[in-house]
């Protein structure tokens, strides 16, 4: 039996695989404008199949899985996976595409949480809209950052904050600094929604930021706590998603 | 899906089925006074001869037109209620003679004073907070109310009329805890969403007794349907304490939402719940002592401190073994907001789920809010 957790992001859908006696398997894949078609493309790589397969679907996609046998959220995912990769009691914070979320965990489940408001600063969205803007990928965005002066970037609003880069730039700011002040903007906005809901236990982040040191430093700064991550970070939802595969029980059809 | 009765009437329906009876009362010459709040005692508007209509707008159509002179970040409820009658979009506020407003928080106290401007509104002057000199100051303002009602419809209103309208009232307030109070079963005989939807609404019907009987019919039924089909048979889906905001305009979005993703919203701790139901008026007082009393104690957030709201919460949550707490706080509302910080403490020091929702009337976070109800439902468990 495999035991399949897919978790479709907004941006990036991964997906794990775990089979007993067998190396785990995760891999990504763009999400592209379509969930659906992402989660069928999916589907055939994986060779799928009804009987020898249990799947979980989470994530901002999830209801485009619908070969799935059940649809858990990105939270309950996140705390599950985030509590076996850094231990049963701990604060996983998820900077996704689309919002970010600060989920505590005791004792193996997630007992609270908090998510970003509606607007989209401080995810992952804001830093690849400025990104663009400075015509950096997200990795060269963090290399430029690195070392840099961060500039000021005060506008709480995604739109606002563009026209603030924009400006930026027109003034003549080094794009090392621009850059810097938008990984730092976004740092505050998450230890921000950190501080609002507390830390309990080790703080961790998962989610598509982890294989960033700059930003996991930065971040710790601002909390004035050791941020811990994982090689397989940004896999925690999906992570977590084939545990619960795994785990079965009574919710489980 | 809800299980939804088939004669169910949603709030819309009802508030428009309302409209019909309402015009043809005021060519019969009934008298109409509205009011938006909890506050406001319905006793001496009733001994009036006059009937008490809720203006307490759920809609989020005329909140464009109410940001031209109101600003954005305000509650979506004061912004709703400005929005009709400035566009003149609701019969209820049309068909009043004059309206009650009352000082409870900033936003809504100020708005009325815009409100004037539209139509006569009369204010009562609610203190913050429950001592002695706030309770004689309030008796006052009911005392002068009771003289504006007089003056306004050239009338006398007698002592006796006010003890005859305390007992109808309490009459209500009883039937309608009744009501909510079929919560208290397991498995959950009605949905939430329905309990909310009616009582609500009731304030459509003019008639009080009217209103009492329709209640007590659903009461019936529903009793009847559950001694028949489901005694005996509890149901382990999460039981909801909704607590908060006044929710009408986010009924569809949270409670219903809720409920679909398979909870049971089973108690309502809420001006759209037993608020203001829990307290009878004291019918062995001087009736204005006995008014003053009863209305100063609605555990409103706009009162501080507010205590007593956390121990009712308490004792719900053991009444209707309630295994998680939604709190619903309208955008912008500060006092349920605050306050909001106290009731988490509470619940969660009880080792219970608490999920705060700040919202509005507006559709854009309907994804979101699903996602967040979801996830709480999932750590329930
Ligand atoms: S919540 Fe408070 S202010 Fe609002 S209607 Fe109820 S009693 Fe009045
Ligand atoms: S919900 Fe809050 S802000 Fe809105 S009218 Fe009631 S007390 Fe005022």
């Amino acid at each position: 039996m495999r035991y399949i957790g897919i978790d479709i992001g907004s941006t990036a859908s991964k997906t794990v695989v775990l089979e007993d006696g067998k190396e785990d398997i995760c891999f990504t894949l763009p999400t592209g404008w379509s969930g659906k078609e992402t989660a069928m493309a999916i589907c055939k790589k994986l060779d799928a199949d009804k009987d020898g397969d249990r799947i979980v679907a989470t994530g901002y996609g999830r209801v485009c899985v619908d070969y799935a046998d059940k649809i858990v959220t990105e939270i309950t995912c996140h705390g599950r996976g985030g509590s076996q990769l850094f231990g049963t009691d701990c604060t996983i914070i998820d900077v996704g595409g689309q919002d970010t979320k600060v989920i505590t965990v005791s004792g193996g489940t997630v007992t609270d949480f908090l998510m970003n408001d509606k607007c989209s600063a401080g995810t992952g969205k804001f830093l690849e809209i400025m990104a663009g803007r400075l015509g950096a990928t997200m990795e060269e965005l963090f290399a430029l950052a690195e070392g840099s002066d961060p500039v000021p970037i005060s506008s709480m609003c995604t739109v606002f904050a563009e026209s603030e880069v924009i400006s930026h730039i027109g003034s003549g700011e080094k794009r090392g600094d621009i850059a810097a002040g938008v990984v730092d903007s976004v740092a505050s906005r998450v230890a921000g929604l950190c501080t609002r809901h507390g830390i309990r236990g080790k703080a961790a982040l998962t989610g598509g930021l982890c294989n960033s040191p700059y930003f996991i430093q930065r971040l710790s700064e601002k909390l004035g706590v050791p941020v811990e991550t994982h090689s397989m970070g940004r896999y925690a939802g999906a992570l977590g998603a084939a545990l619960i595969a795994r785990q079965g029980g009574k919710s489980f059809r | 899906m809800l299980k939804l009765p088939e004669n169910f009437q949603s709030y819309g329906d009802a508030r428009r089925a309302g409209f019909m009876r309402l015009k043809e009362a005021k060519e019969n010459g009934a008298r109409v006074v509205g009011v938006y709040c909890s506050f406001v005692p319905h006793e001496l508007i009733l001994a009036a001869g006059a009937s008490a209509v809720p203006l307490c707008a759920t809609s989020e159509e005329p909140i464009a037109a109410a940001e031209a002179d109101l600003p954005r970040n305000l509650c979506p409820l004061i912004k709703a209620s400005y929005g009709f009658a400035k566009t003149d979009t609701c019969p209820y506020f049309y068909f009043s003679d004059f309206i009650v407003g009352e000082t409870t928080c900033d936003g809504k106290k100020k708005m009325f004073e815009l409100l004037n401007d539209i139509k006569e509104t009369y204010v009562l002057q609610l203190p913050s907070s429950r001592n002695a000199a706030a309770l004689e100051l309030w008796k006052k303002e009911l005392i002068a109310f009771k003289e504006k009602l007089e003056s306004f419809y050239h009338i006398t209103i007698t002592d006796d009329d006010i003890r005859q309208a305390i007992r109808r009232k309490n009459r209500e307030r009883k039937v309608m805890k009744t009501f909510f109070e079929l919560g208290t079963l397991n498995p959950a005989p009605i949905s939430g969403y329905e309990l909310s939807t009616r009582t609500d609404s009731s304030g459509f019907e003019l008639n009080i007794d009217k209103r009492c009987e329709a209640i007590e019919e659903r009461i019936a039924q529903v009793q009847a349907d559950w001694e028949a089909n489901y005694k005996g048979k509890p149901s382990n889906k999460p039981r909801i304490l909704v607590t908060g905001c006044p929710f009408g305009g986010v009924r569809d979005k949270i409670v219903k939402t809720v409920e679909e993703l398979g909870a049971d919203v089973v108690a309502f701790d809420s001006c759209s719940g037993v608020r203001e139901k829990i307290e009878l008026v004291d019918e062995t007082m001087p009736v204005m002592d006995a008014l003053a009393k009863k209305y100063l104690n609605i555990n409103c957030s706009v009162m501080s401190p507010n205590n007593t709201r956390i121990e009712y919460i308490g004792e719900m949550i053991e009444e209707y073994a309630i295994d998680g707490v939604l709190e619903i706080i309208l955008q912008a509302c500060h006092t349920f907001n605050v306050e909001s910080h106290l009731v988490k403490k509470y619940v969660t020091g009880r080792g219970m789920p608490y999920l705060m929702l700040e919202t509005d009337y507006s559709t854009a976070d309907a994804g979101q809010i699903n996602t967040r109800l979801s996830a709480f439902l999932e750590t329930i468990g």
